[in-house]
């Protein structure tokens, strides 16, 4: 500590508003973050406004949920085996995607192109099933429009579908680079945002099947 | 074919609308054809329309908030025309049209002026404060422009095609839903300001990185301009409120369209669920625009009071404590709806104890002049004002936050005038000081003194003369969105109102001849060694307008206030720092991805406001088609040789080496 | 309740304040600060109080910003330039505390005031109130006085001197009941039950109105209220002339219309209240037909001044 610095310590012993130079390290002087950091926490900040959307739309579930008028209750129409399966297809895709990470890393085309193709084919498994669960309500009469309850519903767990179908288009694009474009590192980066993607909405799910399915059938 | 587009869209039994909307159409188009006759074109397309340029950005961004804030200015003049016309009268415009009117007014000053506004100083300042070269995204910097220029072109074609929301500025549901709003307007609104909103989101992600991420070298937190911390801030308000927008207009769009049941009077749809989710979103909104007006004011004050700013870290804290806190009130905006007194008082209490983060910089900024030496330029002027408004600006804000006071207050010209007192003398000032005090930086020429000064005075009184007698009728008891009344006690007020306005448009009228006036003076106004205000932070540390690569060589930091520091020790030693190494820079290239991704956007706005499905889908696959080819580019980057910035580096370092020379032996 | 006992007699800087910080012409007939009942007088002095709590540091501050502006300027060789003076921990210590006690301070006001002048609370009066149900419709009132059997169209008749209790709904879309001089405004509400208690002290006629905006006809929503003494009250309910308010006549106001004169009913479903607040009756129809699709021009052409 020189002088100077020494005499403003005394002055100002609790340093509250002392605009010195930092003696402690970790406060972000290191300059610019490489590429791959900045890519990914860009990303990651994405993730987090849209866990806000999810948010409001959870919220607005929890206040519609009661809102029946006169149509179905919640464990009048859920059906837990097929949400099950639901639930099974999507985190084997999310399982998958990690194996594709691995296969990434080893930079292995077929590997890659494979685990990519089965992550995509569980997806859509799961949006098939969705979807069927949809239809069915959708052919008794309790489509979005019967209730506030059931636009709740609707829109919180269509908008998790909408998610995982704009993922499986951009996973297709994402086979698309790998394959014509090799593992550069640019793909590599929008790869490692895929991925977050992916487990985000696995999370997602897990919040979905259990405050939405799992109680909803208990209440 | 076309949806519910017909014939009948076009108001020809309305000539206000008819006539402007055919002016601005005409204007446009003229722009159009001048520029390509004169072969301009290719230039604009290539530094501008396709830039990725965070400088170049953040000027289009600003052009576009000064052509809104004209936009809702007039809207302005209107409906102070139509209130002091309309006493036992029914004045010249019928509420469908007035009602239009105001909410246009709204939705364009906040969205579409005061955000561009601020998000413009934001992209042309943050990077170079920073001393670095770009934001963290440049192309998703380009596509968050041309977005919120299609919400404000949305905006703006509902003029001339079918009508806009007749709602207010938020569309507070069942009004809004298709019940009692059949029309196209609350459709015009939602598209648009989902549109535009999606680009605000973007940008927050784009600031937060870049200001956690990119800094130069030495650039530790606690050493960033102010400006940079409120830009942070407001970010991260960006990034946590605006989803918040994203889902409730989502859920009012399906209402609308599809029958659902959010907010709708039938089938347990709740209305004031809107009323949280939208204000949840809607005061800190207000925070992202005040935020950063606050780190303009730190920064403007404290280069003419030419000394650091008081209380550095107080201010941080200031800062991310107003952050915080501007989550937690937002049921202040409905006292009225008889939440109970417990919730009253807590929102109450916690609406009031912003005031003292508000208060805390008032403060440090009352310390920052202390001791100082305090030039009255045409910034500090608006600092000034700001000062002595704001405070007042703030006490009925506080006085608004009292639920009793609230209970007669709520909805009335009073609350109109407060956030009038806060929002024009907290933001609007601090965009008029920030775009006089960057704008050498940014074209080269300081703006005329002179003429500044008058809109300054211009300014300040309109705006007191104008908004003083609202209190006034707000107390009388008059509320807002009164197309007509008849109640003698208002009516001298609103006739001095009017007055105001016009001394406003006085003020708007040096502003523009000021813009005009520094063009034509802008060989006497040259500001040749890239800092024109003796000023402390690192934008000022390169050449005015700075490089494209900004800084030739990326500054070490070494202090709070980095370009301060370099100037005292290149006076000590009376000469610059040592040449630098030079390094080839590599830069982002253009990319006109932005400008089609939003003229699709565009399309799909337009396409759903009107029903018309097959361009919906034309668009969906166009913008999704735009991005695989964005990325499908092998070459994201091009390399300036270090040659090129060694020169270019040369010329500025000679005119500061010439300046310092000039400063030491006079 | 502290706020409506003190009511009685303001404190002189109060008035001085009154006199002072705002024109004149603030004090006469429907200025909120001229209110004609307990509850208004409450929140008027509630916020001449929080007036002059924040008086007391925003004049200081803003007489110190020019004092300080003045005196530093760069041509005044007197000021002593301190370019170092960046940080003080007692300013600091000092700048932190004064808003903080005056928040403090406030929200003490705050809390107290909330609780004592909540609209729902009945006011603490011997009397009984007299039960009123407000109903808004696009765009005008409707008054149901359940005791007495009537109902009225724009045009709400109240007794001084006796608590009012009104239950207040909307039959479409938002609006606020407010009359200045009486106090409180609430929320009418499509599906909820809002009520406020108030009380008038004076005769008179006063000016009353929506205060929230609800479409194209919403500045017509006016029924302004007139405050007899009770015996002349009674008269008037008694005298009360009209058809008998029930689901068919409610069908009627739910079409919209613009600057509807006052008229009444005699003879009131005693269930119509409950049923438009239980959503069991259809909402408001909302416009007929329009520009661009069913919308913009309204079927019922009034428009313009009253």
């Amino acid at each position: 500590m020189s002088a100077a610095e020494f005499t403003t310590a005394i002055a100002d012993p609790y340093r509250l508003g002392h605009r010195g130079p930092n003696l402690a390290r970790g406060h972000g002087g290191g300059g610019p973050a490489t590429k791959r950091v900045i890519v990914g926490y860009g990303f990651w900040l994405f993730l987090l406004s849209d866990i806000i959307i999810f948010a409001c739309l959870f919220a607005t579930y929890a206040v519609l949920a009661d809102a029946t008028a006169g149509g179905p209750k919640a464990r009048d129409i859920f059906e837990l085996d097929r949400v099950a399966w639901e639930t099974a297809c999507l985190l084997a895709s999310s399982f998958l995607c990690g194996l594709a990470t691995i296969a990434v890393a080893q930079r292995n085309q077929i590997l890659t192109q494979a685990a990519l193709v089965a992550t995509g084919l569980t997806g859509l498994a799961f949006i098939l099933l969705e979807s069927s669960e949809f239809a069915a309500l959708h052919a008794q009469g309790f489509g979005p429009t019967r209730s506030a309850f059931l636009t709740g519903f609707f829109t919180l767990v269509g908008c998790h579908g909408v998610h995982v179908t704009a993922g499986l288009l951009w996973l297709g694009t994402m086979m698309a680079q790998f394959y014509a474009k090799g593992f550069r590192p640019d793909i590599g980066r929008r790869f490692l945002c895929f991925s977050m993607f992916l487990h985000f909405l696995d999370v997602v799910w897990v919040a979905i099947f259990s405050l939405v399915y799992l109680v909803g059938t208990r209440l | 074919m076309f949806g519910k587009l017909g014939w009948d869209a076009i108001p020809l039994d309305q000539p206000i609308p008819l006539i402007a909307g055919a002016v601005v159409m005409l204007l446009g188009l003229g722009m159009i054809v001048w520029v390509i006759a004169k072969g301009w074109f290719p230039y604009l397309w290539k530094e501008w329309i396709t830039s990725v340029d965070h400088k170049h950005i953040g000027i289009m961004y600003v052009l576009l908030g000064l052509l809104m804030l004209v936009r809702g200015f007039i809207d302005a003049i209107m409906m102070r025309a139509q209130q002091a016309m309309a006493f036992h009268a029914g004045g010249y415009l019928p509420p469908e049209h007035y009602d239009q009117v105001f909410s246009a007014h709204g939705t364009i000053m906040v969205l579409f002026a005061a955000m561009p506004l601020v998000i413009g100083i934001m992209n042309f300042v943050v990077p170079l404060q920073l001393g670095v070269r770009d934001v963290a995204f440049p192309t998703l910097n380009s596509v968050s422009f041309w977005l919120t220029a299609t919400g404000a072109l949305l905006v703006n074609v509902s003029l001339l095609i079918g009508e806009f929301a007749r709602t207010g500025w938020l569309p507070y549901p069942p009004l809004s839903e298709l019940r009692y709003s059949p029309g196209v307007g609350v459709d015009y609104y939602l598209w648009a300001v989902q549109i535009s909103g999606v680009g605000t989101l973007l940008t927050g992600i784009n600031f937060v990185t870049t200001i956690l991420k990119i800094r130069a070298p030495g650039m530790t937190y606690l050493r960033m301009p102010m400006f940079c911390w409120t830009a942070l801030a407001s970010c991260l308000l960006i990034l946590a409120a605006f989803p918040v927008l994203t889902a409730t207009l989502a859920m009012l769009t399906l209402d609308r369209y599809l029958g659902f049941h959010f907010f709708t009077n039938e089938a347990g749809g709740n209305a004031m669920m809107f009323m949280n989710l939208i204000w949840a979103w809607g005061h800190p909104e207000v925070y992202i625009l005040v935020l950063p007006a606050f780190g303009i004011y730190s920064e403007v004050i404290s280069t003419f009071s030419s000394k650091p700013l008081f209380g550095y870290r107080s201010m941080v804290a200031a800062t991310l404590f107003i952050c915080i806190v501007s989550f937690c009130t937002w049921l202040h905006h409905f006292f009225t709806m008889g939440a109970g007194g417990d919730v009253n008082a807590a929102f109450g209490i916690s609406t009031s104890i912003i005031a003292v983060g508000t208060g805390v910089k008032m403060y440090n900024w009352l310390f920052t002049m202390y001791g100082g030496r305090i030039r009255f330029t045409t910034p500090m002027l608006w600092s000034l004002g700001f000062m002595t408004t704001f405070v007042i600006g703030g006490l009925t804000g506080v006085l608004l936050a009292v639920p009793p006071a609230d209970f007669l207050l709520h909805n009335s010209m009073f609350l109109v005038a407060h956030f009038h007192h806060v929002i024009i003398g907290g933001v609007v000032f601090a965009l008029l000081a920030g775009i006089e005090y960057w704008w050498p930086k940014a074209f080269g020429y300081r703006l005329d003194e002179r003429w500044g000064k008058a809109a300054f005075w211009f300014g300040l009184v309109g705006f007191y003369v104008t908004f003083m007698p609202m209190y006034v009728v707000g107390i009388l008891g008059m509320t807002r969105r009164l197309q007509h009344y008849d109640v003698a006690d208002w009516y001298p007020w609103l006739l001095v109102s009017a007055v105001g306005i016009l001394i406003l448009m006085g003020g708007a009228a040096c502003q523009i001849t000021q813009l005009v006036v520094s063009f034509l003076r802008r060989h006497e106004l040259r500001d040749t060694t890239g800092d024109p205000w003796d000023g402390r932070s690192l934008e000022w540390a390169t050449a005015s307008p700075p490089p494209v690569f900004n800084f030739a060589v990326l500054p070490q930091v070494q202090d709070a206030e980095a370009y301060w520091d370099v100037k005292r020790r290149a006076r000590e030693a009376e000469e610059l720092g040592g040449q630098p190494h030079y390094a080839p820079v590599e830069m982002p290239r253009n990319s006109p991805t932005g400008f089609v991704c939003a003229f699709f956007a565009t399309l799909i706005g337009f396409a759903l406001i009107w029903h018309i499905w097959w361009l919906m889908i034309v668009g969906l696959v166009g913008a999704y088609a735009t991005f695989v080819v964005f990325a499908w580019r092998d070459v994201p980057e091009y390399v300036i040789p270090a040659e090129e910035v060694e020169r270019i580096d040369r010329a500025d370092r000679q005119a500061r080496q010439e300046a310092l020379s000039g400063a030491v032996t006079t | 309740m502290e706020f409506i006992r003190r009511s009685g007699g303001r404190t002189v800087p109060q008035f001085c304040l009154l006199a002072m910080a705002l024109a004149p012409s603030l004090a006469r007939a429907d200025s909120i600060l001229a209110p004609v009942g307990p509850v208004g007088r409450g929140d008027s002095i509630i916020i001449l109080d929080a007036l002059v709590i924040m008086l007391a540091i925003v004049i200081p501050t803003m007489i110190a910003t020019l004092a300080f502006a003045w005196w530093y300027r760069a041509s005044n060789a007197r000021a002593v330039y301190r370019p170092d003076f960046t940080y003080s921990g007692k300013i600091e210590l000092i700048v932190w505390s004064i808003p903080t006690l005056t928040i403090f301070f406030l929200g003490g006001v705050i809390w107290i005031g909330s609780h004592k002048l909540d609209p729902f609370e009945p006011l603490p009066s011997t009397a009984k109130p007299l039960e009123i149900e407000a109903v808004a419709f696009d765009w005008k009132w409707l008054f149901i006085y359940p005791e007495q059997g009537i109902a009225s169209v724009n045009q709400l008749v109240v007794p001084v001197g006796r608590p009012l209790h009104f239950r207040i709904t909307s039959a479409s879309v938002f609006n606020a009941f407010f009359v200045p001089s009486f106090g409180s405004m609430i929320y009418a509400m499509n599906g909820m039950v809002s009520q406020l208690n108030l009380q008038v002290d004076k005769p008179g006629k006063y000016l009353g109105f929506s205060a929230h905006f609800s479409g194209d006809g919403f500045p017509d929503m006016r029924f302004d209220p007139v405050a007899v003494p009770p015996d002349q009250f009674a008269g008037w309910a008694a005298g009360v002339k009209g058809a008998r308010l029930n689901r068919a006549a409610v069908g009627a106001l739910l079409k919209q219309s613009r600057a509807v004169k006052p008229y009444a009913y005699k003879g009131v479903d005693p269930t119509l209240f409950d049923a438009i607040a239980a959503q069991k009756l259809p909402p408001g129809e909302g416009p007929q037909s329009g520009r661009s699709g069913p919308g913009a021009q309204n079927v019922v052409p009034h428009g313009g001044a009253p």
